[in-house]
């Protein structure tokens, strides 16, 4: 071990030595320098053709811009790009890794801090990060309630949003989880959510937990500091009253976020949920859901979190991750990102404090009636302490696993 | 150099295993370092068992190995029985190698997309027989039983070992000998049954076994046909190597040996149903019934061909229509207009990942192709039957790589591999395609090899030539179509590979089917049906020339076509 | 045609797992065609895989094989200069009727398109050169393959049973035309048949192996 920790301590010291005061323009200036002519390996969830056109443009904008050859590494789950760091320190390779960036957030950035697989601090060191204000934003500085201390910088934002085809539908959709659960024993076999450990699945669990918990604060520290059993009564209590109204009266869930929605295309679901508000009306421009489909959030708000980029302790090309990272914050890549005909992710910037020219770029004129109302997603519920989801996760399954 | 061969093969697909499921062993144990596992404990196994619905899986991934190879050998057995020469059969056998060639993801996808609630087959008799207005709330694809999964894996497997079948008979001089039954009074199925089947069955004993290794622990097909809840136990353990708590790698270590008891008990069993089986047939065999009511048998053996045949065309049918699907609601048959968009869109990306595909397919079949013939050349000039010598042993651990579940050594594999300083490379991922391809490739050409007619070789030596022109001039010329044919097998299996893909080439290698499989967890059917095509259309072009090639060479050289 | 040589079998002895086989001891002259009989089983394949070069490692022979006074017993197979006519005439299906021929001359032998045009006029199969083997008759079929045997230039030949698959009439023709041609060459031959007309119209010595 303090073998090991010598070897790597003055490889560490000369690659940090360059970025560590990169505050001052000029030493900006010999990161950009470095960047130049790598390749960077960017490890990111891969299952929405819209997320990969975005990144094949951030690729060509890096490559004009920077010198950078970015690789999109499609992944079909973020713990793959973790377990691959590791497997790589457990064969020693603690200087060439294969991994330069990840998308990441939550459970997993949790993991890979832990156990000392990030490099970092380098969020400060990005000129655009200024831009995200943290100082009136303290979402992009803190991940599931942890904060990032710099290991990570953001890219995007994302709020559990429901949406429905009023077509369908005759009357108004529930807008809380004791409606959810009377609407579904109305419609028994029309709404479903992802099967966990999905994220977007364990986020419903998440959103029901801080609405029926009577202890909620509980959830924003450590699951070891409470009671879990008590806390979590009542929403067992709950998915057992929920589940056999569920699509496939609650024998098998769907896997993930997308799958929702193409049972919502095929008109399995009347109702479903996404993590980002603009996907419903995505879908009805990619000829996917119908143009009847309506987006709304529940009343007293919904979870919300930031999705980041990190860069591996071991990645060779740390100069080459952080332009990228650098590049993701700026005006021109977070104003096309929330474009809706491109993306819809909504910005981590401080759209506000920005500059006329660039503040001009995010205003777009958008007529979609899918389209949530922005003011809709001013109601964020931040994030539980990571380990929730975990023990959740672990939970749910010992209950409903093989029955 | 070309005795040689035989311990290169053998090297080079057994170390990598054995040092894989050492990597998986030690730390089902407890011990990986690098984890902070020092010492040796049960741990690992304590978590495992106490997984939720852990029998559950064990037992649906036992079940479906058994099953898979039970029903698809009985649907092969019962067509060949009653096969008579008609167009019909002629047509079934042409349609096995595209079936073959069909990558295992793309035919699930068709599968599922057909037998869906939402699904094609329900859209077509919707609501016109149904009266349904939306898809029925029905529990067929993922089923807990494992039942879509099991249908997903005998329409892949059947084609197989119809093909190994295929390639055994001729050894067997099968017409005579039912021509013999028949003369003694018996019926024609019954006869094949009786007098070709019990000698065919040892010939075709290693892939059956192949089969029921692939199907007790494959990953990709169960991502997409099999339960969920729990999934079968080779998902589960992709689930935990993945899990972000990587502390679960202990447990999933612990997962891959138990995969392995799996495979091993599910063979053992077939093992004993063997026995059950050739007790009971010698019963038979011996009470000398000549066979009645054989009609419903060959019409079985026919229809049950036929149809996993055909559903795995017409999956195919609904996934491209999908590809080019404008709005598709729920019952309409047919989307209410097309549109190139989803091609359009997917062009750009497709190139890149097509090129890779091919490159490593066709470096991977040309390595398998070469040290295949040597072997097999080695052991004609030699004079000696792997039969005949200590050979067996070693060319018998060919099969290895088809026998020991890919999951259960492919993780450790990646541990010793950066612990040897090897970073992923292209050809890193095609030494781990080898490990699948060359024994295909030796399955598939061995036959042809050894039953060429020694004479052609004495008499060409006694005309002067040395052996290496005769293998040059009179060798390869003649065995061109068992060679190309051997060749597509080779690209067909690389192509369709996903889990040495993704773990060998660190997810950086992109080929089709690893874009595939990630674009699934998308769900998009649209986007799916891009790419699923473009997987299932890439090995057919190997078939093609295969097919094409001899005839365009050989066309006018009569004893060269349709032959050996 | 040329000068004429000799094959001696010197004190030949098959054995196979302690068994002796068969023993020989034999003397062929020029153009000399020497029959051995006897039925199936009573080794004539394996002297002739033995004396071809062939011989499975399961069997040991002693003894010596002299042609021209040199021992090829211990030469690989394509070395020894004796040429092999089968039952069947097995013209490789991938190549002409002159690509067989072409297949079996000596790299060095000059004007080969020549020579092979003059033996197919020989065999009265004048313009057959590029024909597709597969496309002649039995008769024909035997005659390329005769005459792929003399182009090769062997020094000695081994006929395994050679007119057996043939129909009664050919036969007799056939016999007639490969027992000149050696003759004419001056080469030593040994047949194996099982069918005693073989053998008379051979017209040279014979030797009934028994079981």
């Amino acid at each position: 071990m303090s073998l090991r920790l010598l070897c790597a301590l003055p490889l560490a010291a000369m690659l940090a030595f360059p970025l560590h005061a990169a505050s001052a323009p000029q030493e900006w200036e010999s990161v950009l320098e470095e960047a130049r002519g790598q390749t960077v390996y960017w490890h990111a969830w891969a299952g929405d053709t819209r997320v990969n056109d975005y990144i094949a443009w951030v690729k060509s904008r890096v490559r004009a811009e920077h010198d950078i050859e970015l690789v999109h590494v499609k992944i079909d789950d973020t713990g793959s790009a973790v377990s691959r760091v590791l497997a790589e320190r457990s064969a020693g390779n603690h200087d060439d890794g294969s991994v330069d960036l990840i998308w990441i957030n939550g459970e997993n950035f949790a993991a890979m801090k832990e156990n000392a697989l990030l490099y970092g601090p380098f969020a400060e060191q990005l000129p655009n990060f200024a831009l995200t204000h943290p100082e009136h934003n303290p979402e992009v500085v803190n991940d599931f309630t942890l904060p990032t201390e710099g290991y990570e910088s953001p890219w995007g934002k994302a709020q559990l949003t429901f949406y429905y085809d009023a077509a369908e539908l005759d009357e108004a959709p529930p807008r809380g989880m004791a409606q959810l659960l009377a609407w579904a024993e109305a419609n028994p076999g029309r709404f479903a959510y992802p099967r966990i450990p999905d994220f977007l699945g364990s986020t419903f669990l998440k959103q029901a937990l801080v609405a029926l918990a009577d202890d909620s604060d509980a959830l924003y520290e450590p699951v070891a500091q409470s009671d879990f059993e008590t806390v979590t009564a009542p929403l067992w209590h709950y998915l057992d009253a929920l589940h056999p109204h569920l699509w496939r009266s609650g024998r098998q869930f769907p896997a993930n976020g997308p799958e929702l929605r193409s049972l919502m295309a095929d008109g399995e679901l009347a109702l479903a949920f996404t993590f980002n508000p603009a996907e419903p009306a995505a879908a009805v421009a990619d000829f996917e859901l119908p143009e009847s489909t309506r987006s709304y959030v529940l009343d007293g708000g919904t979870l919300g979190n930031v999705h980041f980029v990190a860069i591996p302790y071991n990645s060779p090309r740390r100069a080459g991750a952080m332009v990228v990272a650098n590049f993701l914050l700026s005006p021109e890549a977070q104003a096309r990102k929330q474009d809706l005909a491109v993306w819809g992710d909504p910005t981590v910037l401080d759209v506000a404090r920005l500059d006329g020219e660039s503040r001009a770029l995010f205003e777009q004129q958008s007529d979609n009636p899918a389209l949530l109302a922005p003011e809709a997603l001013a109601e964020t519920l931040p994030e539980p302490h990571p380990s929730w989801m975990t023990a959740l996760q672990d939970a749910w399954q010992a209950r409903y696993v093989g029955r | 150099m070309l005795r040689l061969a035989p311990l290169l093969i053998v090297t080079l697909l057994v170390g990598p295993i054995l040092a894989g499921l050492a990597m998986a062993l030690l730390p089902a144990f407890g011990y990986l370092p690098a984890l902070g596992g020092h010492g040796f404990s049960l741990d690992p196994w304590r978590q495992l068992l106490a997984q939720p619905g852990l029998a559950r899986s064990v037992g649906v991934s036992f079940a479906s190995g058994l099953f898979t190879t039970a029903v698809s050998l009985a649907v092969v057995l019962l067509f060949l029985a009653g096969v008579s020469g008609s167009r019909l059969d002629r047509w079934i056998r042409r349609l096995v190698a595209p079936l073959l060639s069909l990558p295992h993801a793309a035919a699930a996808f068709g599968l599922a997309f057909l037998i869906a609630p939402s699904g094609l087959l329900a859209r077509l008799v919707s609501p016109g027989l149904t009266g349904w207005q939306r898809p029925p709330d029905l529990l067929i694809v993922n089923d807990p039983w494992g039942l879509s999964l099991l249908a997903g894996l005998v329409i892949k497997e059947t084609p197989f070992l119809l093909l190994m079948c295929l390639a055994a008979l001729p050894q067997l001089d099968a017409e005579r000998r039912v021509a013999m039954a028949r003369s003694l009074g018996y019926r024609p199925m019954t006869a094949w049954l009786k007098v070709v089947a019990p000698s065919l069955y040892p010939l075709i004993r290693l892939p059956v076994f192949a089969v029921i290794a692939y199907a007790t622990s494959v990953v990709d097909v169960a991502l997409i046909l099999g339960p969920t809840l729990p999934p079968t136990l080779a998902v589960s353990i992709l689930t935990w190597f993945n899990d972000p708590d990587l502390s679960r790698r202990f447990m999933a270590s612990a997962g891959a040996v138990l995969q392995l008891g799996v495979t091993a008990t599910a063979l053992i069993a077939w093992c004993c149903l063997e026995r059950l089986v050739a007790r009971l047939g010698r019963h038979w065999l011996a009470r000398g019934g000549r066979g009645q009511g054989e009609r419903p048998l060959r019409l079985a053996g026919k229809g049950l061909i036929l149809l996993a045949s055909l559903t795995a065309f017409v999956g195919l049918v609904g996934l491209a229509l999908s590809s080019i699907a404008g709005f598709w609601r729920f019952p309409d048959a047919l989307p209410q207009s097309l549109t190139a968009t989803h091609w359009l869109r997917a062009l750009p990306t497709l190139t890149g990942p097509i090129a890779t595909t091919a490159l490593i397919a066709i470096g991977t079949t040309l390595l398998a192709l070469s040290l295949t013939l040597a072997a097999l050349e080695n052991e004609q000039r030699s004079g000696r039957r792997p039969a005949e010598g200590k050979l067996l042993s070693a060319l018998t651990l060919l099969y290895l790589p088809l026998i020991v579940p890919q999951i259960a050594f492919l993780f450790g594999l990646v541990v010793v591999m950066e612990s040897l300083g090897t970073r992923p490379r292209l050809w890193l991922v095609i030494f781990g395609h080898l490990l699948f391809v060359l024994p295909y490739a030796f399955l598939s050409l061995a036959e042809a090899y050894r039953r060429f007619d020694p004479r052609w070789t004495q008499l060409a030596l006694s005309l002067g030539a040395s052996r290496n022109a005769i293998f040059w001039r009179v060798r390869l010329p003649m065995l061109l179509a068992p060679l190309l044919t051997a060749g597509a097998v080779g690209l067909a299996v690389s192509i369709g590979q996903y889990l040495p893909t993704l773990l060998l080439g660190a997810g950086r290698i992109a080929t089709v089917t690893t874009e595939a499989v990630s674009l699934a967890a998308g769900g998009n059917r649209r986007v799916i049906g891009v790419w699923a095509l473009v997987q299932a259309s890439l090995p057919l072009v190997g078939f093609i020339i295969a097919v094409g090639l001899p005839r365009l060479l050989w066309s006018n050289r009569r004893d060269m076509r349709g032959s050996p | 045609m040329s000068a004429g040589h000799r094959l001696v079998l010197d004190d030949v002895r098959i054995i196979l797992q302690g068994n002796t086989l068969l023993e020989l001891d034999a003397e062929i002259g020029p153009g000399e065609v020497y029959t051995v009989m006897g039925p199936s089983g009573s080794g004539k394949s394996t002297l002739l895989a033995y004396l071809a070069g062939f011989l499975a490692p399961a069997f040991q022979a002693s003894g010596r094989v002299l042609l021209d006074g040199h021992d090829i017993s211990r030469l690989p197979a394509e070395r020894r200069g004796i040429g092999l006519l089968f039952q069947d005439p097995l013209l490789f299906p991938h190549l002409s009727v002159a690509g067989n021929l072409r297949f079996g001359m000596p790299r060095a032998a000059a004007d080969k398109a020549g020579r092979i045009e003059t033996a197919l006029e020989r065999v009265g199969l004048a313009g057959f050169g590029q024909r597709d083997p597969a496309t002649l008759s039995g008769g024909q079929k035997a005659r390329v393959a005769l005459m792929r045997l003399l182009l090769s230039a062997p020094r000695a030949v081994l006929l395994d049973e050679p007119f057996s698959k043939l129909d009664r009439p050919l036969r007799h023709d056939m016999r007639r035309l490969v027992f000149d041609r050696l003759r004419e060459a001056g080469l030593p031959s040994l047949l194996v048949t099982h069918d005693r007309e073989d053998a008379e119209e051979a017209g040279g010595r014979m030797i009934e192996l028994s079981h």
